[in-house]
């Protein structure tokens, strides 16, 4: 098992959590995973991306220049990283925020209203965790069940009373994959 | 088995320094290194050590100068145009004969260039990289559990050699998450009789790095140099992976490795025996290693986040006994494996199409 993903989307959207939840997920799993950040000097709005490399073998570049997996919750960071997919890879974008691209009929293309689910489920913030948690319930990188263990862990102590709300919004993300 | 534990790089570097003996670190902020004045000023207060944010690089090198004639297990850490304000306070603590480490976590290059990975700090890094004659030890790690070990063990080597350890990553190795276990670590600290501790009950100690009279300095010099000499017998380290059979020997280190051990799959994938040999001390320089490779006959691709600084070093190791082509890319670009199994496949191509081969490096950037 070797999956490359990256997830792009803007500072303040909890990109590098997710990143990291999934990274915990995939310890708990003992599989080997490498985390990489990249945002520029902004700390709010401006593109923010990582990569996760899970695998059950070595990994050797951290770096995913042809990723197989593309989190994208944004028009502009899908339009930046849908064209690196590699071919038959998997593009999961949030359609409250981005229209799919129209030159990748060779990729899956999922296309679902996280921002509305996660509002729906209490907390439009929770949009990374449904976009998260369709991930893992399509691709299968790990159980859902891993990521809830691992969120309070990644969640800071003083957030864990939004412990239910990401709980929630990770269930119906992944409600939506395996739709 | 322990635990495993997922860490950044940055924070491996300061965990293994506390692990290793450090007490004493002295830091200004730069990107992408924050995290390891950040994560000290957290833990090294815990471990009865001194944290402190100086007003300046050169403040913070001097600080360290100070620590160090004191015999405390000290550190400082910034990225390129940071350690390049350092380099003045490095060679004098390499004068003066005093243990450190340095951690430099690598940006794009030159001036202020980014805060991208890159690898074009290697001949600062190598060649001393202030005024005198003297280097420093320079540790490469490539993965997070190295950043933890290898700078534990950066103290020991400094202490043992008396002169500045360098510990050279980049920002990916920096940024990056992996999980770790942490090993059980013991430092090993020899007596410093050498040290500014007060003189009470002994004649007093003097730590400069001034000789007025050259045949003094001279003998200073010698001095240096007989611990370089030793540390290229006894400290020299580098990992092979699948050189045995190469026909193409990757040479990389630290984030390049990490892209090369990736191709090196995917050639012999395609057919191609590639084989990556990773210095993991780069002064001293594995020369013997890779020499031996070129006795057998072994062909050499060296790639760097450069435009081609060890592959110097690699060179001067062959002595023209083989082919060394280069592949690097620079300014915080960190190549793509598909970009290197090209040049791979290229290679090995010109080696069974004809007997003639180009001796001439190859630069692409």
């Amino acid at each position: 098992m070797h999956q490359e993903v990256v997830m792009a989307g803007a500072g303040g959207d909890g990109i590098m959590m997710i990143g990291q939840l999934l990274a915990h997920a995939a310890v708990l799993e003992g599989k080997n995973i490498v985390w990489f950040p990249s945002y520029g000097p902004e700390s709010r709005g401006g593109p923010a991306d990582c990569t996760v490399i899970l695998s059950t073998d070595e990994i050797g570049s951290p770096i995913a220049s042809t990723p197989d997996v593309l989190i994208a919750l944004n028009q502009m960071q899908l339009d930046k990283h849908a064209p690196t997919v590699r071919r038959e890879g998997l593009i999961l974008l949030n359609c409250s925020l981005a229209v799919p691209p129209k030159d990748r009929d060779d990729c899956r293309v999922i296309s679902i209203p996280a921002s509305e689910i996660a509002e729906k489920a209490g907390a439009v913030k929770a949009t990374n965790m449904v976009m998260l948690g369709c991930y893992a319930a399509v691709a299968k990188p790990v159980t859902l069940e891993s990521i809830i263990k691992a969120l309070p862990e990644v969640l800071p102590a003083h957030r864990h009373n939004l412990l239910p709300v990401n709980e929630l919004a990770l269930q119906r993300g992944a409600e939506m994959g395996v739709g | 088995m322990a635990e495993r534990v997922l860490m950044k790089g940055n924070e491996a570097i300061v965990r293994g320094a506390i692990a290793g003996g450090c007490r004493a670190f002295f830091g200004y902020p730069i990107t992408p290194q924050n995290e390891i004045p950040e994560c000290m000023s957290r833990l090294m207060p815990k471990a009865g050590g001194v944290f402190l944010q100086a007003e300046s690089e050169l403040a913070a090198i001097s600080m360290v100068y100070g620590a160090a004639a004191a015999g405390v297990r000290t550190m400082t850490s910034s990225s390129s145009p940071g350690i390049s304000l350092k380099q003045e306070g490095i060679s004098y603590i390499a004068g003066a004969e005093l243990p450190c480490v340095i951690a430099n976590v690598q940006r794009g290059g030159p001036g202020l260039g980014n805060i991208a990975a890159a690898q074009s700090d290697y001949f600062q890094s190598t060649r001393g990289g202030g005024h005198g004659d003297y280097r420093t030890l320079v540790l490469a790690p490539w993965s997070v559990m190295e950043c933890y070990t290898l700078t534990a063990e950066a103290f020991d080597i400094a202490d043992e050699y008396r002169n500045p350890c360098l510990v050279l990553l980049d920002a990916v190795i920096g940024q990056m998450i992996e999980a770790i276990e942490i090993p059980d670590w013991k430092p090993k600290v020899p007596p410093k009789p050498w040290t500014t501790t007060g003189a009470k009950g002994r004649p007093a100690n003097v730590v400069n790095s001034l000789y007025i009279i050259p045949s003094d300095l001279e003998e200073v010099n010698n001095r240096i140099q007989a611990r370089y000499k030793h540390a290229a017998e006894h400290l020299t380290r580098a990992q092979s992976i699948r050189t045995e059979d190469a026909d193409v020997v990757l040479v990389a280190y630290g984030c390049s490795a990490r892209v090369c051990r990736s191709v090196v799959d995917m050639a012999r994938g395609e057919g191609i025996r590639a084989g990556l040999l990773r210095p993991i001390t780069l002064y001293p320089f594995p020369t013997r290693e890779i020499d031996a490779l070129a006795e057998r006959g072994k062909r050499f691709l060296v790639v760097e986040m450069s435009s081609g600084q060890m592959v110097e070093d690699v060179r001067l190791a062959v002595e023209g006994k083989s082919e060394v082509r280069f592949y690097g890319r620079t300014g915080g670009v960190v190549p793509a494996p598909a970009e290197i199994v090209e040049q791979v496949k290229a290679m090995a191509k010109a080696s069974s199409g004809s007997t003639t081969v180009n001796r001439q490096p190859t630069t692409v950037n």
